[in-house]
C-alpha cells in the first residue's frame, strides 16, 4: 500500500518542479457557502474553497462525496440535472455566476470543462472537433490552422494525429480522445479548465500524458482536477481539498498544500483516507 | 532469425465430421417429414414446411443433448425455429416481389415511362398509352408530404426529447394517437376541411396534406427514438464549450443521428408511398400529366393501379400490375438515394 511519506514526496517534487502562478490570469475562482440538492436530497453542504489563478487544485475523496456535483456546480453544469438546486456563490473574478442576467454561455467559456469519459463529437473529424468550441460559441478566429495545431500540441496530441486530422474522432483510442477533448477545451481559450476524472477510464500510459499536460496548462490557466486516484493528486496538484459524506450530505473537511494533506493532515478523517484505512 | 510460416485458420468453424452430421441429420429430416406427410392425413406444402421444421428442431435438440448436453440442445432447438420465423417473414414478401415481377413485366412496353393515358383508356391494347403521369403525380405528392412532414416531424422530436417542455406528455400522446389514424380518416378531413369549404376543387397538394397527417407521427416517433440514443455527454460537452441549447442541438445531436434521422425519413415515405385511399377522395386522379400540385386533379401511382383493377379487363388488370411493378422499383430507387446520400460525409 501506499504510505504517506511517499505520496508526499512526490508532491513536494511535483510543487518544486514548476513556479506557480507566472502569469496574470485573473483573481480566480471562489466559492462561498455553495450547497447542492438533487430534487429532496441534500448532496453537497457548504462549501467554501478558494482556487488561485495559475494553480492546480485536486478534489479527493470516497465514491458519493459530491466531489463531482460541486464541480459542476462551478460551470453551471449542475442545472442540467432535472430537479437540480443550489445555494451560494460562485465567484470568477469577483463576480458571482449565478447573479441573474449572467449569460450562461460565456461562463461556460471562460470555465472550460474535460468530462469523466471521452466524449468527441461523433460526426466531426480530429480537426474538427479542436475548433467545435469556436463553432457552438460563434467566435471569429482568422488562423484556425495555427489555433488547431496549438491546442493539440498543448494537450500533447499533436505528433499522433498531425497525419490524420480529417480522421473521425472515435478512430482515436480512449487515452487520445481525451486528450482531444482537453484540446477541444482549451481552443475556446478557457481562465479555468474544470478536469471530472479525467483518467478514470484510461490506462497508466495514457494517464500520464495528461499528467504532463496538466502541468504544463497550470502556467497558463487555474486547473480544478475531480480524481480518485491519490497518487495523480499528489503529482499535478498544488492543494488538495478533501470532501466526505458522512451519513448526510457531502462536506468539503479540509484543504491544504497538497503535500501538507498527505503529511500532515489537520483532520484525522483526512488522515484516515489519504493512509489508505476507508475509502 | 527464424521464422515459421503460419497459415491463418478459423478453429470455430464446424469440423468436416460436424458437417456432416447436420447434413445426416437434414437427411433424416427430409425423410421423416416424407414419411408423415405420407401416412398422415395432413398433406400439401404447408404440412410438409411445418413438419419439416418440428422435426428438424427436435432432431437438434436431441443430437445436441447426446454430443454435448441439454442446454446445448436447448440452444440448437431454439436457432432451428428462429430459422422457421425468419422462413415465415421471408416466404410471403419474395413471394409478393416474385409476382409483382412476373405479372408486373407483361406490362412493361417502351412508352410506359414517357406517354400518359391522357389518349388511351385502361382497357386499350397494353402499348397504347403508359404511366408517366402517375410517377411524376406520385413523386411530386410523396415530395410535397416530405417538404411538410419533415420539419414538422424532427422539430417535433427535438420538442420531445431536447426540450422536454411542460407539453412533452400530451404531445408524445398525441402523436402516439395520430400515428393510429386510419388512413381514409386522414383523406375524409381533407376533403371536408379543405376541398369543401375553401378549394372545392381537387388539387395534388390536397392529397399531400392528407398524406402529410399520416407521415408527420411516423417521423416524430422514429426520430424521437433515434434522438433518444444518442448519449446525454454530447449534449453537455457541446454546451460546456458555450454552445446554446440551440448551437448544440443543431451542431452536434443533429449530425450524429443524422443516419437514424434519414431513417426516419424513408419509414415515413414508406408510410405513404402506396396508401390509396386519401388520395382516392383528394386528388382527383388525373390521367394526364400534371406538374402543378395546387391545382387540377393529379393522378398517382396508387391511383392508376386501383383504377385499372376495378375496370378488369385484361388488359387493364395487366396495367395495373405494371404499375405495381414500377411502383417498387420507385421505392427501392428513392429509398437507395436516399443512403447513399445520408451516409455519403458532407463537405
Amino acid at each position: 500500500m501506499t504510505t504517506p511519506s511517499s505520496l508526499a514526496s512526490v508532491a513536494s517534487a511535483a510543487a518544486s518542479a514548476r513556479k506557480v502562478g507566472t502569469k496574470s490570469l485573473g483573481i480566480g475562482l471562489e466559492t462561498r457557502g455553495v450547497h447542492a440538492w438533487f430534487g429532496k436530497h441534500h448532496a453537497l453542504a457548504n462549501v467554501t474553497l478558494d482556487f488561485a489563478a495559475g494553480t492546480v487544485t485536486a478534489l479527493i475523496g470516497p465514491s458519493g462525496c459530491g466531489k463531482s456535483t460541486f464541480i459542476r456546480t462551478l460551470n453551471r453544469m449542475h442545472e442540467f440535472i432535472p430537479g437540480a438546486a443550489m445555494a451560494g456563490e460562485v465567484l470568477l473574478d469577483g463576480v458571482d455566476i449565478y447573479e441573474s442576467g449572467t449569460d450562461v454561455t460565456k461562463i461556460r467559456l471562460k470555465i472550460g470543462m474535460v468530462f469523466q469519459k471521452p466524449n468527441p463529437f461523433p460526426s466531426m473529424t480530429i480537426g474538427e472537433n479542436v475548433l467545435s468550441g469556436l463553432k457552438l460559441a460563434q467566435l471569429k478566429n482568422s488562423q484556425k490552422d495555427e489555433l488547431m495545431q496549438e491546442c493539440l500540441v498543448r494537450a500533447g496530441l499533436w505528433n499522433e494525429v498531425k497525419d490524420r486530422l480529417n480522421a473521425h474522432g472515435g478512430s482515436l483510442s480512449g487515452g487520445q480522445q481525451q486528450r482531444l477533448c482537453i484540446a477541444r477545451a482549451l481552443a475556446v481559450n478557457p481562465q479555468v479548465l474544470l478536469m471530472d476524472e479525467p483518467c478514470s477510464a484510461l490506462d497508466p500510459g495514457s494517464t500520464l500524458r495528461i499528467e504532463e499536460t496538466i502541468k504544463e496548462l497550470s502556467e497558463t490557466m487555474t486547473i480544478i482536477i475531480v480524481t480518485h486516484n491519490m497518487q495523480q493528486a499528489a503529482r499535478v496538484s498544488d492543494f488538495t481539498a478533501f470532501f466526505l459524506a458522512d451519513g448526510g450530505p457531502g462536506e468539503m473537511i479540509e484543504t491544504a498544500p497538497t503535500s501538507q494533506i498527505f503529511t500532515q493532515p489537520q483532520d484525522k478523517r483526512t488522515e484516515n483516507y489519504v493512509t489508505g484505512r476507508f475509502g | 532469425m527464424s521464422q515459421t510460416i503460419v497459415k491463418p485458420s478459423r478453429p470455430w468453424l464446424p469440423s468436416p465430421r460436424e458437417r456432416a452430421t447436420d447434413l445426416g441429420l437434414l437427411l433424416v429430416t427430409f425423410l421423416t417429414s416424407y414419411a408423415v406427410v405420407e401416412l398422415t392425413p395432413m398433406k400439401g406444402k404447408l404440412a410438409y414446411f411445418f413438419v419439416f421444421f418440428f422435426a428438424f428442431a427436435l432432431y437438434s435438440l436431441i443430437k445436441g443433448s447426446i454430443t454435448r448436453d441439454f442446454m446445448n440442445g436447448v440452444d440448437q432447438f431454439f436457432s432451428i425455429v428462429m430459422l422457421l420465423g425468419m422462413t415465415l417473414v421471408i416466404i410471403p414478401t419474395a413471394d409478393i416481389l416474385y409476382t409483382v415481377f412476373d405479372k408486373g413485366r407483361k406490362g412493361i412496353h417502351s412508352g410506359l415511362l414517357t406517354t400518359d393515358m391522357g389518349l388511351a383508356t385502361p382497357s386499350d391494347p397494353i402499348t397504347n398509352g403508359g404511366l408517366l403521369h402517375a410517377i411524376t403525380g406520385t413523386l411530386i405528392l410523396v415530395l410535397v408530404a416530405l417538404l411538410i412532414s419533415l420539419p414538422i416531424g424532427i422539430l417535433t422530436a427535438l420538442y420531445l426529447t431536447e426540450i422536454k417542455g411542460g407539453f412533452t406528455r400530451p404531445i408524445r400522446f398525441l402523436v402516439q394517437a395520430m400515428s393510429g389514424v386510419p388512413s381514409i380518416v386522414a383523406g375524409l378531413f381533407i376533403l371536408s376541411s379543405i376541398i369543401y369549404p375553401i378549394t372545392k376543387s381537387y388539387s395534388g397538394l390536397a392529397g399531400s396534406l392528407a398524406l402529410t397527417i399520416l407521415m408527420i407521427p411516423t417521423i416524430a416517433r422514429t426520430a424521437e427514438e433515434v434522438l433518444n440514443l444518442i448519449p446525454n455527454d454530447l449534449r453537455e460537452a457541446g454546451v460546456a464549450l458555450g454552445g446554446t441549447q440551440w448551437r448544440t442541438v443543431a451542431m452536434v445531436v443533429v449530425p450524429a443521428a443524422r443516419s437514424g434521422l434519414i431513417t426516419a425519413m424513408i419509414l415515413g415515405v414508406a408510410r405513404i408511398v402506396g396508401e390509396t385511399a386519401p388520395i382516392l377522395l383528394v386528388t382527383g386522379g388525373g390521367d394526364t400529366v400534371n406538374l402543378d400540385p395546387t391545382s387540377g386533379a393529379m393522378g398517382s401511382l396508387p391511383f392508376y393501379i386501383w383504377k385499372s383493377f376495378l375496370i378488369g379487363t385484361e388488359e387493364s388488370i395487366a396495367r395495373g400490375w405494371a404499375g405495381l411493378l414500377v411502383l417498387l422499383v420507385l421505392v427501392l430507387i428513392l429509398f437507395t438515394l436516399a443512403r447513399f446520400l445520408g451516409t455519403r460525409r458532407m463537405k
